[in-house]
């Protein structure tokens, strides 16, 4: 993306900027409409919710509500930031703002459209489970530098969980990128080109359909959210890791939860969605822009994930382990034995 | 075959499908909410509220400063002194109601024989300090001032219960 905006700025001003300076104006413009599209989607989280329990939900500030996560923001920034006589000052404040980082760095390489990616690495997968598995360190640091028995619970909770579920990430990952035969992210959605069934552009309506089941999971796992939101369950650990938190170090921790969830529900319109490709390989859908079709798809995602959150209860932290462990993993992996037996002995057979 | 079922219904996520179905149809369903400050729910015409001092209508106030109500407060919330008036009336000279002592058990209300002391329907008077909780006899008199219509028709409404 940023060629384009070299070439771009030449066209227009005739000029020629520095490399650097294209790289970090399109960082900048995948990062800011990314904080921008966490504050609305946390309106619409909180929006769904309500609509489950029968309530109308933040309606007040602005049309429908609509100004609430910037109220909210502008109210936590004037608040003091507190720290705890016993924490470790520094670390404390650094775990935010690495929960944020973390949350962020992800989307550099997913794709927007056809050559629409900050950057577009070859091995796109392997950054992108490298960059989710690096969420954890964010609130293992929050909860030990708290010093807080609560805040400690909570981020041993995440450390096993998050280690649990992203085994079988990283397999549902590999399933993927045997068929795809690419570990980079647009190569991955051109391969997704009809390749469903009735010519569904998109992994999920081919054998590979139940891995989407269990990546959806994971990922609910993956990013703390309900019902394996064991990390800051509200009735046992008050809010685990976040719990010595105020202010806009608070904040940072939301900003970089709901980065990450948008930046899963992307990941999943990749890999067995077809990304930017419209769900059918029918011409006139091409005609609507690739970028609204995975915008699309990660709000639909985005509505399962709010509205699993207001249905299903907690999990038990035991029942959490079995289904990451005696369930998920040996089916992702009877399935990335299948899998490559397809690969090896049908397509590669076949040609 | 039970054992069977139970395996398959939990692979295809039977159970949670139907209960995601049903969060669904809640998803769509009409709205409770009321938008407070500018809608409100109904009140019941027995609803204890704020309190009140009612008059007669020429003006007079209607407590004879009997201390019924004095006697009875469980939260001892209600302090009276009394004088005989050179009209040869009896009236309070002083009628202290604390309202963050009260309870709203009403029982002032039940024992007021000439349906002086009421609680009206307002529930909107909170304050920042605890001193303008402290209600004199000229605040319940406002108050009272202020209700009247609505407490004369909520005691006409109650009437055929008592």
């Amino acid at each position: 993306m940023a060629d384009m905006i070299y070439n771009f700025f030449y066209w227009l001003f005739g000029i020629e900027i520095y490399h650097f300076v294209a790289v970090i104006l399109s960082v900048l413009l995948v990062a800011l409409p990314v904080l921008l599209a966490v504050a609305m989607i946390v309106w619409v989280d909180r929006k769904v919710w309500a609509a489950i329990q029968i309530r109308k939900g933040p309606n007040v500030v602005g049309p429908f509500g609509l100004m609430q996560s910037f109220a909210d923001g502008l109210k936590v920034f004037l608040k003091e930031t507190i720290v705890p006589a016993g924490a470790n000052k520094f670390l404390f404040l650094m775990a935010p703002a690495l929960s944020l980082i973390f949350g962020l760095v992800g989307w550099a390489v997913l794709p927007f459209a056809e050559g629409y990616v900050v950057s577009d690495l070859n091995v796109g997968i392997l950054y992108l489970f490298a960059a989710s598995s690096l969420a954890v360190y964010g609130v293992i640091i929050a909860g030990w530098a708290s010093n807080s028995r609560y805040a400690f619970l909570g981020a041993m909770r995440s450390a096993a969980q998050m280690v649990s579920y992203e085994v079988s990430i990283g397999f549902i990952m590999l399933t993927v990128l045997m068929v795809a035969g690419s570990l980079n992210l647009s190569e991955i959605v051109l391969a997704q080109k009809s390749a469903g069934l009735f010519g569904f552009n998109g992994y999920f309506l081919t054998p590979l359909m139940p891995m989407f089941f269990i990546f959806f999971i994971s990922a609910l796992a993956e990013t703390n959210r309900a019902p394996f939101d064991l990390p800051e369950a509200e009735e046992e650990i008050v809010a685990g890791f976040q719990i010595e938190y105020s202010s806009m170090s608070m904040a940072l921790f939301y900003l970089g939860e709901y980065a990450n969830i948008i930046l899963m529900c992307g990941v999943m319109s990749v890999l067995f969605f077809g990304g930017w490709l419209p769900p059918f390989d029918w011409a006139p859908l091409y005609y609507v822009p690739p970028a609204l079709w995975l915008f699309f798809k990660m709000f639909i995602f985005f509505f399962c994930f709010s509205w699993v959150k207001a249905s299903v209860p907690r999990f038990r932290y035991d029942q959490l382990m079995r289904l990451g462990w005696k369930v998920f993993l040996p089916m992702s992996l009877i399935w990335v034995v299948l899998t490559s037996a397809y690969v090896v002995f049908i397509k590669h057979a076949a040609g | 075959m039970s054992l069977f079922n139970h395996y398959v219904r939990t692979f295809l996520l039977a159970d949670l499908f139907a209960g995601l179905m049903l969060t669904l149809k809640y998803f769509f369903s009409k709205k409770v909410t009321i938008n407070y400050p500018h809608q409100k729910g109904p009140l019941s015409p027995r609803f204890r509220g704020e309190h009140a001092l009612r008059r007669y209508e020429d003006g007079e106030e209607r407590c004879i400063a009997c201390k019924l109500c004095e006697a009875i407060c469980p939260a001892q919330a209600i302090t009276i002194e009394a004088e005989v008036m050179p009209s040869g009336a009896r009236q309070t000279t002083r009628y202290d109601l604390d309202l963050t002592k009260c309870i709203f058990c009403g029982y002032c209300q039940e024992a007021c024989p000439v349906e002086a002391i009421v609680e009206g329907p307002n529930f909107e008077y909170a304050t920042e300090t605890r001193e303008e909780l402290m209600y004199d006899k000229e605040k319940l008199l406002a108050s009272g001032d202020r209700w009247e219509r609505q407490l004369a028709l909520n005691i006409a409404l109650d009437a055929p219960y008592r």
